[in-house]
């Protein structure tokens, strides 16, 4: 496919806006930029086919099934997508007086209320613009209310094995060092584990419940306990939200602050990376210190309002509020049924998809899971040669995108399952058939599948390359000549 | 087999180490770099580094992973290898040649192997 | 109740019999009972016209303004449509980060034209594909230049507030000091100041250009006070302004970053908006965020892959230097399409116009009683006159006339133009302002 400035045509333009009716500004040349960017020059009708030809190449919910463990790739709604293009919302700027904000400070109120809900929590802020955004934020909580205390000793917070990524980052980005604590054979934590790593220097705890195996640890309430025993507050990461929802409420497992992701369980899309949206809610306790302003209603009028012992901001203005936008349309959709109905499927749909892959695939953690699950492909490896990546590239060609791979870290050859309540039956066994049938190829001829995919635009790239020669942008034929 | 040098010392953790002087240099083992695959970026420590023997000296990125290296002995760091910046995959091609970093003012050193012993050790794991 | 669930109550029945389970309700007995929620005191779920009904209703409790003279970190711009439908298609809407990069490549490539013609308008080297918004990009720059001797920060005051208060709470979490010089008394930079504030455990210094109060700084100067320190300089931007100003590359700086929002995004009440960020080769390892890079396939086809990964959260975790992991692609997608609409010429004229227009206000505005200039520094497309009345009470009575004013600011207000405030629009304003004021 062609770069943009490969179709740059020099003096093509389109005529966007119109010419001056007022003077033009004489700035001092010093002021003004030397030379040229060579942005590309094109015609609209240029544009469109370049566009046309990149969507061709980028595969979407729309596409196919998606059954990427941890991100619950939902079906994304389309009347949110017009609801939020409303030009009621879409061009209301961020400073108008608030009385004539009081539509968007009302979807702001309304959404939090019904995430409070769901949460069981008391407080919230919608600023966070992502799922590690509202972790860092969330830990924020923490460090204020024990710095509040004079507890600044508690410097450790305490991070399952299993946990993602994102939750010792966010940790050492607010400040803590981090502590891991070991799984048990069942997938749980380790109480023994957790019991010996908290003390009187722990903050807090990180976890998610389901955690990353697709599991639910029945222990929850203890490991709170045992945590705020210690002296510590408890986080809950609410990246796997979608198992439980309607059905059990981290409030009430013991939380004291939490996120969600909107572009997750709340069917957000996530537009090739994002934006997304992770709001924090808190206990009653901490909500002094989250970030400002909040939305607070006096009768039924909105307005904002800054906590008394703020963290101060983790962003400019109030959160990505036209994705808020699509999640209270989502919420009003579903209701209080629909959001447990929600849940239920997701966890009927992977508990079938992983009793029919499980006499074929290592399923290392038991025969039932919450809202996705994890295959070993490490016996097959072992058996073939042929590796989580290789099965996973393989199901390119059947036009299904690849579970999450080699993730969690516990287990080595990682694929893991979620394929949410928004496919039907016929879909999850189009998936199993496919599973099925590159499980037989493993046997029949493991070598080839490290070639795979075979039928997509490109095979495997050079990321080797990539990395230690980095070309983050196009070099132009021009490059070098003073301009 | 790795390759595995009889004129230098060597750790657990696959470091080799060599000692002129009072200057140690170090680098990383043949073992090493097959296990971690295509080396894509080295973290170079800098000088004037205090580092302590058993603790990270520096880190080594792969395409999908990171990997520690560690201080077998404690001192400062007086030289780091700048070539390792542009061509991390030397590391990969000529281990022995491509040293990381050299300490001098060594206080503490740590148990060392010698090439016998760090290929028992190896055969183990 | 609304449902997007699309297994009938025969299939759900076959597949829990496959399952094994008599009942789903099976399936959350591992719930422990103290946890378990019987009923959750939410709204009954609506039929897709019930909701689009509420939601409309509850834009329509919103005041659209015809005119909008008030910037402060949102602008209001003129959006082409090629630029909507392209970033509505929706494979670009649903598409999840482009890991799996065979079947990735559009986006992939997208955001690798993003990267280059951000490299392009800011004479930088390298750019991520974006963070959060330009606060949060401001945060994470000043940190990228923090080591083990170098712990403090300084910052213009000249800053817009939400900016200068997002590091304080970035970097209070992370040890590092920051410290703020108040500006000068002609809203710029007071660089004497600055140069004192600045030492030998200064990472960053960082300075907004166009600044909060519109000015244009000396960008060069504080670069060099930085640079005889041995800190770096980040510089926050606006990349509109930067259609026709000296660049951050042009002026020596070491990272940029910037709100992205102007380029083709709606004013959305705060967000989703766009971090961006580039700097020099240099620093290229220590930008947070996804990155894109071009690379080939075994069979030498060009393409494009998510590199530089192992300084990520996923692979680094409490080594990173940041956690973030989602960013905003399709915002960042939609400032591509709209540099690629407009092009070099186009940008130029949306910032010729944009200074223009707030020139010719005010222009106008030196004319009515009690609105004159605060600063007589070169201004872009934002400044700050004085108010001869109470300033909240004049936007109150601007508003009755379907003009939304500048934003009361110290005591004055501070007044933005861009391409879309006509003649016309302007010289109403100045009307109304005239009598509104007389009063």
């Amino acid at each position: 496919m062609r770069l943009l400035f490969e179709r740059s045509v020099p003096g093509r333009r389109a005529t966007l806006i119109p010419e001056l009716d007022v003077p033009a500004v004489k700035f001092d040349e010093s002021l003004l930029r030397a030379t040229t960017p060579r942005l590309p020059e094109l015609s609209e009708v240029d544009l469109s086919r370049h566009y046309t030809e990149l969507a061709r190449q980028t595969h979407g919910v729309n596409d196919g099934f998606y059954p990427l463990g941890s991100c619950t790739m939902k079906y994304n709604p389309h009347v949110n997508e017009e609801i939020a293009a409303l030009p009621g919302f879409a061009d209301i700027h961020p400073l108008q007086p608030v009385e004539t904000t009081q539509g968007c400070l009302a979807v702001m109120w309304e959404t939090q209320r019904d995430l409070q809900e769901i949460l069981g929590m008391d407080a919230m802020t919608l600023q966070p613009a992502a799922g590690a955004h509202g972790e860092y934020t969330g830990l924020l909580l923490i460090r204020r209310y024990l710095r509040e205390r004079g507890e600044t000793n508690r410097t450790k917070i305490v991070v399952p094995d299993t946990a993602h990524g994102t939750n010792p980052a966010s940790a050492v980005m607010a400040g803590f060092t981090v502590v891991s604590v070991a799984s048990n054979a069942q997938g749980g934590v380790d109480l023994d584990a957790l019991r010996a790593a908290v003390g009187s220097d722990t903050a807090g705890l990180m976890l998610t419940n389901p955690n990353t195996l697709g599991l639910f640890d029945p222990n929850i309430i203890e490991i709170c306990r045992i945590v705020h025993e210690a002296g510590g507050l408890c986080y809950y990461d609410g990246a796997n939200l979608n198992a439980i929802m309607g059905q059990a409420r981290p409030g009430d497992m013991g939380f004291d602050c939490t996120h969600v992701n909107l572009h997750k369980t709340f069917s957000t899309p996530h537009g090739g990376g994002g934006p997304g949206s992770g709001p924090v809610g808190c206990k009653g306790f901490l909500a002094k210190y989250l970030p400002g302003p909040v939305v607070v209603r006096q009768d039924d009028t909105y307005a904002f309002s800054q906590p008394e012992t703020s963290m101060g901001r983790v962003r400019g203005f109030y959160g990505n509020f036209l994705v808020v936008v699509r999640a209270l349309a989502y919420l009003k959709t579903l209701g209080a049924k629909g959001v447990s109905e929600a849940s239920t499927n997701a966890v009927l749909n992977a508990n079938y998809v992983l009793r029919r892959l499980q006499d074929s695939y290592f399923v290392p953690f038991g025969d039932s899971c919450m809202h996705e699950f994890v295959i070993d492909v490490g016996p097959l490896r072992d058996e073939t040669g042929v590796s989580a990546m290789d099965v996973a590239k393989r199901l390119l060609d059947f036009g299904i995108h690849p579970p999450t791979m080699y993730f969690p870290l516990i287990v080595h050859e990682a694929l893991m399952i979620e394929p949410t309540e928004t496919e039907d039956k016929t879909t999850l066994d189009e998936f199993v058939t496919a599973m099925l049938q590159i499980l037989d190829e493993a046997h029949e001829d493991g070598e080839r599948l490290h070639g795979a995919p075979f039928t997509c635009a490109i095979g495997r790239p050079n990321e080797v390359e990539a990395a230690r020669h980095p070309r983050l942008r196009h070099k132009f034929s021009d490059e070098g000549k003073v301009r | 087999m790795a390759h595995v040098p009889e004129g230098l010392r060597y750790t657990t953790s696959h470091e080799w180490i060599s000692e002129q002087g009072g200057t140690y240099t170090i680098g990383l083992t043949d073992y090493a770099q097959d296990a971690l695959g295509d080396l894509v970026f080295v973290n170079l420590p800098q000088e004037g580094d205090r580092v302590i023997a058993g603790e990270t000296l520096c880190d080594v990125e792969s395409v999908k992973a990171v990997s520690d290296v560690f201080s077998p002995v404690t001192g400062t760091v007086s030289e780091v290898n700048e070539a390792l910046a542009d061509s991390p995959e030397m590391i990969n091609e000529t281990p022995y040649e491509a040293w990381i970093a050299r300490i001098e003012g060594v206080s503490e050193v740590e148990d060392f192997l010698d090439a016998a012993a760090y290929v028992a050790f190896c055969e183990k794991e | 109740m609304g449902s997007y669930v699309p297994n009938t109550e025969e299939q759900r029945a076959e597949m829990v019999a496959a399952c094994g389970l008599s009942s789903v309700d099976e399936l959350f007995a591992v719930i422990p009972p103290e946890a378990r929620v019987a009923h959750l005191d939410l709204p009954t779920g609506l039929s897709e016209m019930e909701v689009r009904a509420q939601m409309q209703a509850l834009a329509d409790e919103n005041v659209r303004f015809p005119s909008v003279f008030r910037g402060a970190g949102a602008y209001r711009h003129y959006v082409p449509a090629i630029v909507t439908s392209v970033t509505s298609k929706e494979e670009f809407v649903t598409a999840y980060t482009p890991y799996q990069a065979e079947i990735s490549q559009g986006v992939l490539q997208s955001i690798f034209e993003y990267q280059t013609q951000i490299c392009e308008l800011t004479d930088m080297d390298s750019s991520n594909a974006s963070v959060y918004d330009g606060a949060t990009a401001a945060a994470e720059a000043v940190l990228m230049c923090k080591d083990r001797t170098r712990t403090g920060v300084v910052l213009s005051g000249t800053t817009n507030p939400q900016v200068i208060t997002v590091v304080k709470t970035y970097c209070e979490s992370r040890g590092v000091h920051v410290t703020v010089v108040p500006p000068a008394a002609d809203l710029s930079t007071d660089t004497d100041a600055l140069a004192t504030a600045t030492g030998n455990d200064t990472a960053a210094v960082y300075v907004q250009s166009p600044n909060y109060y519109g000015v244009i700084e000396d960008v060069e100067t504080i670069v060099a006070t930085a640079h005889d320190h041995g800190a770096k300089t980040v510089m926050g931007f606006n990349p509109i302004a930067l259609g026709m100003l000296r660049t951050p590359g042009e002026m020596g700086v070491d990272i940029a970053v910037g709100e992205g929002q102007p380029l083709g995004l709606p004013l959305s009440f705060g967000g989703p908006y766009l971090g961006i960020m580039c700097a020099r080769r240099e620093l290229m390892r220590k930008l947070p965020g996804r990155m894109v890079g071009e690379t080939t396939d075994a069979t030498g086809n060009r393409c494009y892959v998510l590199t530089l990964q192992a300084r990520e959260q996923h692979i680094r975790r409490e080594k990173a230097s940041s956690n973030i992991c989602s960013n905003e692609a399709l915002c960042a997608m939609t400032a591509s399409v709209y540099l690629a609409a407009m092009g070099p010429s186009g940008i130029r004229q949306v910032a010729e116009s944009s200074a223009a227009h707030a020139h010719y206000l005010a222009e106008q505005l030196a004319d009515v009683t009690g609105f004159s200039l605060r600063s007589a520094r070169p201004f872009f497309h934002e400044f700050l006159t004085e108010c001869p009345t109470d300033a909240d009470k004049l936007v109150s009575a601007l508003a009755g006339r379907d003009i939304l004013a500048g934003l009361p600011v110290d005591g004055g207000i501070l007044w933005c133009c861009t391409e879309m405030n006509t003649r016309c629009q302007i010289d109403a304003l100045v009307a109304a302002l005239g009598e509104v004021s007389a009063r």
